[in-house]
């Protein structure tokens, strides 16, 4: 088997950058994995494969950062589990810190930023 | 991993490692604000106290452990400033867990006759140093990256530990008072400790409405930023009774990972300690109500809960109430972080060092106004990274032999 000239990190964000987002699942043991790597945590088995997850996913854990006014206020980061059972750092767009909640469901989106993409999510009844 | 967590191997070597070794010289040096201090000239005043009160001269030193937030190949700058030759070296860095994880690996290499007399120590000048703690975090993110969490400007470590406590407040209704309790406690005990850095007056309130950093964590959730250095002694136990200081024995010790960002962390209300500290109370024998006193790494206020939980002393998800009735402070049940712990003693960076060192203090009766009566066990937990890496030492006077 050939291997890939790019290590999994780097064809993943050419995957988000394309705007795809993509996971990994383990034909090993069944289970997905994130954040991407050339060996199963579970399991131990060889590169599980990039799938595409189905995004739907709810907020395990959050926390709302001071910051002064200035430097454009405060901001959250939450920590989201997706429905494929992996979690994953982001944030929630649209809504105030304080209404990113644990329990609130969320669906993902690639945020691109000259032309560099990133994971982050909508509160899902809003998508 | 397929089983979480998954207990640590305890085998008859492993076993006789109980009391074989102890603890024979503590040394502590320039806590608080020490402007003018290198980190290898902190080490090194730390160090010369440590051997000096073990009654042994730097030239008896040799073997090594020791760690630093700047240096990744820090031995060997420590080696040469202090004239070693060390036949046993150990730089593993974990964080602040590292210098209660070094004992392990000092122990079989002092039982094998690798060595005789191991300095442990640290330096740190995090508060006056010329790159502040703001210039390294720039810096680790060059050096060591983490592309799926540092893109959303998470602010490390402290965003972690609050996600960390929303989702132990989310499931087992934990809330700021009761962490707020953790602080004041810290402060109560410092109060009594003239070492301490910060000593003044501090109630639930003064917590509460102090300024938020990451919610729901405040700024006196959160540990000291100060300098600090500090370096112990460990030999076998036989040369260790022949020396001046009554030894602390360690019973029972074991370091455990699973993980380093928060965002890996399986669950986030269990840390390793629930491996760490099974594995040292299996090796010491001995059981969470047979612990006096507890020097837990309270980086911030969660530290001290969950710590509480995994290491056996309370159920899962009962440390905030536990906490609110006083249990941890002056006069209550169980006496933790005696000399007012990283919140309001000291907090060089690292600091799990102080933990054992206050934990050898109470142990041979020297914490003054802080003394906490009949102690013969006391258990020091080590905390590195974003509540990843756990290391458990569990150290007991002649009586426990």
């Amino acid at each position: 088997m050939t291997s890939p000239t790019q290590g999994i990190q780097a064809r993943h964000q050419q995957a988000l950058d394309q705007g795809r987002f993509l996971i990994q699942h383990c034909a090993a043991c069944g289970r997905h994995v994130y954040f991407p790597r050339a060996v199963c945590p579970h399991c131990g088995a060889g590169e599980p494969a990039l799938v595409p997850p189905a995004g739907t996913g709810t907020v395990a854990a959050v926390t709302t950062i001071g910051r002064k006014p200035d430097q454009g206020g405060n901001y959250h980061v939450c920590l989201v589990d997706l429905d494929e059972g992996v979690r994953l750092l982001s944030r929630v767009e649209g809504l105030a810190p304080e209404a990113v909640t644990i329990g609130l469901r969320v669906r993902a989106r690639v945020q691109l930023t000259d032309g560099k993409g990133l994971v982050v999510f909508d509160p899902e009844q809003a998508a | 991993m397929s089983v979480y967590p998954r207990p640590l191997p305890m085998t008859p070597q492993m076993k006789s490692l109980r009391g074989a070794t102890a603890i024979s010289g503590i040394g502590l040096f320039g806590n608080g604000e020490t402007p003018g201090y290198t980190e290898v000239e902190m080490l090194a005043e730390a160090a010369k106290r440590a051997v000096a009160d073990a009654g042994l001269t730097m030239q008896d030193i040799d073997g090594l452990c020791t760690a630093s937030v700047l240096s990744t190949m820090w031995p060997m700058p420590v080696i040469e400033y202090l004239g070693l030759n060390p036949r046993f070296i150990d730089g593993t860095m974990l964080g602040g867990s590292s210098f209660i994880a070094h004992l392990l690996p000092a122990m079989l290499a002092l039982q094998a006759g690798q060595c005789d007399n191991v300095l442990v120590c640290y330096g740190s000048t995090q508060r006056s140093g010329t790159m502040n703690r703001a210039a390294v975090a720039a810096a680790r993110r060059q050096m060591d990256p983490q592309p799926y969490e540092m893109p959303y400007d998470p602010v490390f470590p402290v965003a972690a530990y609050a996600l960390a406590t929303s989702a132990h407040m989310a499931r087992y209704g934990t809330t700021r008072r009761q962490l707020a309790q953790v602080a004041v406690s810290a402060r109560d005990w410092a109060r009594k400790n003239p070492d301490a850095f910060e000593r003044g007056p501090l109630s639930v309130d003064d917590v509460l409405k102090a300024r938020m950093v990451a919610s729901p964590l405040t700024v006196r959730d959160c540990c000291l930023v100060t300098d600090g250095a500090g370096a112990f002694v460990l030999q076998r136990a036989d040369l260790a009774r022949a020396g001046p200081r009554k030894p602390a024995y360690v019973l029972g010790t074991a370091t455990a990972c699973f993980h380093r960002q928060i965002s890996s962390m399986p669950d986030l209300t269990i840390t390793a300690a629930s491996q760490s500290g099974a594995g040292a109370f299996a090796m010491a024998g001995l059981a969470p109500r047979d612990v006096q006193v507890a020097e837990l790494y309270d980086a911030f206020t969660i530290n001290t809960l969950l710590f509480l939980e995994d290491l056996g002393f309370v159920a899962k998800g009962e440390s905030g109430a536990f906490v609110e009735s006083g249990a941890i402070g002056p006069g209550g049940s169980l006496p933790v972080n005696t000399n007012g712990g990283g919140l309001s003693c000291t907090h060089p960076g690292m600091y799990g060092i102080f933990a054992l060192i206050e934990a050898v203090q109470q142990l041979r009766g020297e914490g003054g106004e802080r003394q906490v009566p009949g102690v013969h066990v006391a258990l020091a937990h080590g905390n590195g990274g974003t509540l990843s890496s756990q290391a458990t030492a569990i150290l007991g006077s002649a009586d426990t032999l």
